[in-house]
This record gives structure tokens, sequence and C-alpha cells, in this order.
């Protein structure tokens, strides 16, 4: 336990300097509050699917993906978002307008309409939505780090899956090529006590996800995935490690889940008073408040002054995307393949008889 | 170690990608061969993952010598794990690489259904990006593999938007789609039937020049005006020695058409035939009920109705797992005598 009236210290840890530990305040704030500007949406029927949340588990979002190299142009480290990842897509780069445009489905989405949430992807600044079959994005990222093998490029990946995806044939399948292949990955188990109703006690009779790491012969961490620095901390670490050679690794996030699987969820599953007391005693942005401002990295008008700033980005990226349209029916049949449509229906042709395809 | 001699055993281990350059007939397999050999010292971004590929060679040598030539980065023995190698497939696609997948037996493909069904066949769609990839492997019966070493499993990825699948029949078409299909900027499947793999009667020159066979374009295998026997892969050979005999026995020209790709499913070439026979048989190895065959009936409904003198009727596997045993396995693939007496009854009507 600190003592708080001690000195604050001379040094950030981990080679972080204070304008990065202000960015990475910026940067908790705006997911939260997107994520906060979606519900608002989502009430209003505009946002037409489902709106996931990451409330209390958005610290270790971002602070993983801080630890990557970022660059937009395609150099730089390739990152595969879970659907509670919006954090770590807005460290890569992606625009709040972007995904907001995906989860109202606008024809100026990203997908142009076609995929949901921030499923999307951009190889310039270096991230590669997943599908919603979990577990699918380790062996893809088992490949797009096989390629920087296979290239000699000291470049690194890194995916992200939930509790519950680790029961999956697909990360089992994908760990263990990018174990075998000495992929520089980092597969990121985010351990937030739920996937969608089911426990992790039905998840998995192993005692800790890290566990996990020792039977695939990769590096093993487990982390307080709601300290912000110290999961920024493992990360970098795998990161290095990745970046000079060294492999694969797992990092256990140690987090909790505050809102349902979706904003439809009641979570009637989950025991009375259990999520006040994550929002009480453990919430990720409150901790980090409370350490920059312990150690004076951070002042309190300048956090008002992010907050605002944040607000006012938010205000613009839902007036811009509020004001975008829809997509025009007929790019249904586009992009199937890389040449040519695909046919429409003949009776929305035109033509008063059967044309064939 | 190295050891004197092992130099020249690794060239002289190499002649079996050079028949072509010598001017030498080749096997349906040894197309296969040469069109990955070529693709690859063509195109640095060509590489192969599968499983027992590399130091084996391939559980039938389709990639011998390739670990040697091209080094352990671009020929990758994977541990068994379709969905893990199939995944990272596409991720290195996604990176602009140009992976060759091979499954060991193509009844393994199903293990990675979900990943190229879910993810791949999407991936364009959904804005993630064309995932140039090739998945190959041996198929068919009439080996005695048994259910799992004998399987057709076009029709589970012939229903799904955003594959192209390839079904040859013989080694000039073999190497000219794979090389089609591995400069394709999307994913394709290419089926390959173990039953052609090294049959003597399918041995032939090849061009000595680089060539493609475009995918989605049939071929006419045979010219008839009495019927058409709409086909592909070992069922041509099949449907070949069934016309030898309509022709001998009955006067009856069969029109063969080789389809060649499945998807994308030349249309056009069917039509065309139909309405110069007027009657029309499909013939394929795969089991019957959701087959291909119901789908080329559908469209020849569509597309030719008035031009039908008789209803499209179709020769398939029986709808049963394929069974092992010499005389179960025989009753349950499509035979020549199924497909003389079918195109009788279609003469007749």
């Amino acid at each position: 336990m600190a003592n708080r009236t001690e000195a604050p210290p001379q040094t950030v840890p981990h080679g972080l300097d204070l304008r990065q530990l202000r960015e990475i305040y910026r940067l908790l704030r705006l997911t939260r509050s997107l994520e906060e500007r979606l519900v608002t949406l989502h009430r209003q029927s505009k946002v037409v699917g489902g709106v996931f949340r990451s409330l209390g588990q958005e610290g270790e979002s971002v602070a993983s993906a801080y630890a990557l190299r970022r660059r937009t142009d395609g150099t730089g480290d390739m990152l595969s978002p879970l659907i509670r990842n919006l954090g770590s897509m807005l460290v890569m780069g992606a625009e709040p307008a972007e995904v907001l445009r995906q989860y109202m489905a606008k024809g100026d989405s990203p997908t142009g309409g076609k995929e949901l949430n921030i499923h999307f992807a951009d190889y310039q600044r270096g991230f590669i939505g997943q599908i919603s079959p979990l577990g699918d994005l380790v062996p893809v990222m088992a490949g797009v780090t096989l390629t920087f093998r296979q290239r000699g490029e000291d470049r690194v990946g890194m995916v992200y899956v939930g509790d519950g995806a680790t029961s999956t044939g697909a990360f089992h399948e994908g760990i263990n090529f990018a174990a075998v292949q000495r992929c520089p990955l980092v597969v990121i188990v985010e351990n937030n006590f739920y996937a969608y109703s089911t426990p992790v006690s039905k998840q998995t009779a192993a005692e800790s996800f890290v566990d996990k790491a020792a039977g695939y012969g990769v590096a093993g961490d487990q982390v307080d995935g709601n300290d912000v620095l110290a999961v920024y901390g493992v990360a970098k670490k795998a990161v290095e490690r990745a970046r000079a050679g060294e492999g694969a690794s797992l990092i256990e996030m140690l987090t909790y889940r505050r809102r349902g699987h979706a904003e439809h969820d009641n979570q009637s599953y989950v025991p009375e008073g259990e999520i006040d007391r994550w929002a009480n005693t453990n919430d990720p942005l409150d901790r980090y408040v409370a350490t920059l401002l312990q150690n004076e990295w951070m002042s309190e008008d300048e956090m008002s002054e992010a907050d605002a700033s944040v607000d006012a980005e938010l205000d613009a990226a839902v007036a811009a995307s509020d004001a975008s349209e829809l997509p025009e029916a007929a790019v249904t049949y586009d992009g199937v393949f890389a040449a040519g449509r695909v046919p429409s229906l003949w009776t929305r042709a035109g033509s008063p008889q059967p044309s064939g395809w | 170690m190295v050891t004197p001699g092992m130099a020249t055993a690794v060239e002289s281990r190499l002649e079996h990608v050079r028949l072509t350059q010598e001017g030498k007939p080749v096997t349906f397999l040894e197309a296969i061969r040469e069109a990955i050999w070529e693709e690859m010292e063509r195109d640095p971004a060509v590489f192969l993952l599968g499983e027992d590929i590399g130091v084996y060679g391939g559980a039938f040598k389709v990639t011998e010598g390739m670990l040697e030539r091209f080094g352990e980065l671009r020929v990758i023995d994977t541990p068994i794990s379709e969905i893990g190698f199939t995944g990272a497939a596409a991720g290195a696609a996604h990176m602009g690489m140009r992976p060759v997948v091979e499954m060991q037996f193509i009844d393994f493909i199903s293990c990675a259904y979900d990943m190229i069904t879910n993810y791949i066949a999407t991936s364009r769609y959904r804005g993630a990006g064309g995932l140039p990839l090739v998945i190959r492997g041996p198929s068919g019966g009439g080996v005695r593999g048994g259910p799992f070493h004998s399987q057709n499993p076009e029709a589970a990825f012939f229903h799904t938007p955003g594959l192209k699948i390839a079904y040859p029949s013989n080694a000039y078409d073999a190497k000219g789609l794979l090389k089609a299909a591995i400069r394709d900027p999307d994913p394709v499947l290419f089926f390959e039937h173990k039953w052609l793999y090294r049959r003597p009667q399918l041995r032939e020159v090849l061009p000595a020049e680089d060539y493609t066979v475009p995918l989605g374009e049939a071929r006419v295998h045979r010219e008839g005006d009495d019927l058409t026997i709409v086909t592909y892969a070992a069922m041509v050979h099949k449907c070949q020695e069934a016309a030898e005999v309509l022709e001998r026995e009955d006067g009856i020209e069969a029109e063969i058409l080789d389809l060649r790709t499945l998807l994308p499913l030349d249309e056009e070439a069917i039509i065309r035939s139909v309405k110069k026979t007027n009657r029309v048989l499909v013939v394929h190895e795969d089991t019957r009920t959701g087959g291909v065959a119901g789908e080329i009936a559908m469209r020849i409904n569509e597309n030719a109705f008035e031009w039908l003198d008789a209803p499209v009727l179709r020769v398939t596997a029986a709808d049963t797992p394929i069974p092992y045993s010499p005389p179960l396995e025989d009753e349950f693939l499509p035979q020549a005598e199924d497909v003389i007496k079918a195109a009788r009854y279609l003469a007749g009507y």
C-alpha cells in the first residue's frame, strides 16, 4: 500500500513521459464518453444494432494498445480489437466519427454499412476488426505476424480474446501456431468474469488463464487490468519481447465487465452488489485519475480541459455522423469479389418477366 | 552436417519439376507440382502452408523438393490445425502474401469451415480487404479411402458467396487453373481428384511457356448433338467412357461439358449446349441432395425451359457417407453404366 503522504516520484514509470500520460487520460475519457454517446443514440434508435460497452475495462484496452508502435503509413504494429476494445481502436487512430457511422450503419462508414460496430479494418493505421465467431482472429493474427517474420520486419501483432474465447478451437490452434512459428504476437486474454452470462467457472477448470501459457510454451503474465500503468508495463514487456524475436506471449488481464453483453442484457445472472462494488472501488479511470493527481502528473484543471475537448470532439462527430446518409440499396451487390457485381433478383431489376440472373 | 554429394542429391530430386521444360509428358499430379513451383519462382509472395508438406513433401508428394528450394519461411510444416493454418493464411494474405494452403486430404477442410466461410469468404465484403489465397488438396473417391479420405466437399462451399471453386479433370487444366487461382485476387478452393493424380492415361506434354486457364470458363470435352452431359473432375472420364459406348451401341452423340470451375459457374456455356442438344444430364461424384446438380438444373429451368425436350436428370453418388469396401464404394459412386442408362432414357424421352 502506497503511503499517500509521500512525495511524488520524480520519474514516470515504464519510460512514459507526462505528455503520454495525458494522452492516455484523454483516450480513456474519449472511450468512455463515446460509448455513452452510443447508448444515447441507441435509445434514439439511431444506432440500429446492439451497443457493446467496455465500461470498467477501458483501462486495459487503452494501456495495452498504447504499448504498440503506432504509424499511419502501414509500417507500424498491427492490432486486432475485440468488441470491447474500442479504447484500443482509438489508440491506433480510429476516429470517433468512423465508429459512430459504423454503429449507425451509414453509407460513409468504413464498411459502407455492411458490418457493424468496431468490426472494421485499416492496414495503414494497423488494425483488423474481429468477426463474431470468437477466437478466429488469433490464427489470423498469427498469420499477420508470420508475414512480419517472413519479411524480416520488426513489427508486432496484438490480438484480444475474452475469457470465453479461450475455450474455442480457433484460440488453441492460433496460439499454438504462433508459438511453434515464434510469431511476434501478443495474445491478450481479458478475464472480465463473464462471457455473455457464463461465468469463468463454467468456462474453464484452470485456476487462471495465464496458466495456459506454459502449455503452449509461450511467455505468460497476469496483471491487474484496471491498473492502467501496470497494464502498460506488462504489455510493453511482451511487445519488446516479440520485437526482439523471442516469440509469442499471453497476458491475462484481470478486469470486470460492468455492463451486460450488450445494452439489452439485464445482467440478472450477476450476484447482487458485485457491479456496484467494482464501480465504487475498482474503476480503471477513477484509479488512473487518482494516480495522476497524487503524483501531480496532471492537475484537475488539465483534466477538465481534456474532458471539454473530448466533449467538443464528440459533439462534432455525432453531428457529422447523424447528418450522413444510409447507404444506397444497390451497394448490396458490390464487393463480394474483386471484379463485378453479384446479380440482383430479376424481381428487383425492373424487368416485367424472368430474365435469368 | 553437409556431406559431399548432398547438393547433387537435391539437384537430382528437382528433375520432377522440369519435365515440361524438357518436353516430357507430365501426370495430373506433376502438372500441379509444376504450377506451384513456377508460381513460387515467379512471385516471392507465394508460400505454402500445410501438414507434412516440407520435409516429407506432402502425403501425395505434390510439394516434394520445395522445402529445399524455397526454405522454411516459404514451405511451412504446420501443426495439425486446419483452423490455425487456414486462419494464418488469411492473416498473411491481409499483409499482401499469396498463401497456398494444402489440406492433407480435402475431407479435413470441414475442420476449417468457419474460417473459410465466416472469415475468408466475407472479408472483402465487410471491408477488411480481399484475400488472395488458395486452399487445395486431394479429393474424391474410388481409391478405397473410406469415409474421411474420399470426400467431394464442393457443395458445402458452393453455397458460400465470396469463394471461387476449381475442380479440374486433366493435367493441362490443372496447371493452368492453379496458376490462375494463385494469381486471383479472391480466395479460391482448388480440388484435386486423387484418382487422377498418377493415371498414366492423363499424362500429357504441356506448353513450355507460361499459361493460365481462366476461372469461370467451361470446356467442351466432347462434341455431340443428341444430349449434353454437364460434369467436372474425375466424372469427365467416366462420362467419356459412357459416351463412347453410347456412340458405338446406340448411335447417340453425347456432348460433354467439363465445367472446370464451379464458381464462377459458366452458365452461358451450359445454356449454349442445352440449346444445341435440348436434353441434359448432370453428373457429379458428390452426393445427391443439395449437390451442385440441383443448382445447374435450376439455372437451366430459369434460362432455357422452352428449349428442353426432356426433364433435366442427374447421376450422382448416393446420399450416404463414403463406404470403404470395394463392393460398397462401387455401389455408392456413380459409374459409367449409370450415365449410359440415364442418357439412353433421356435420348428416348
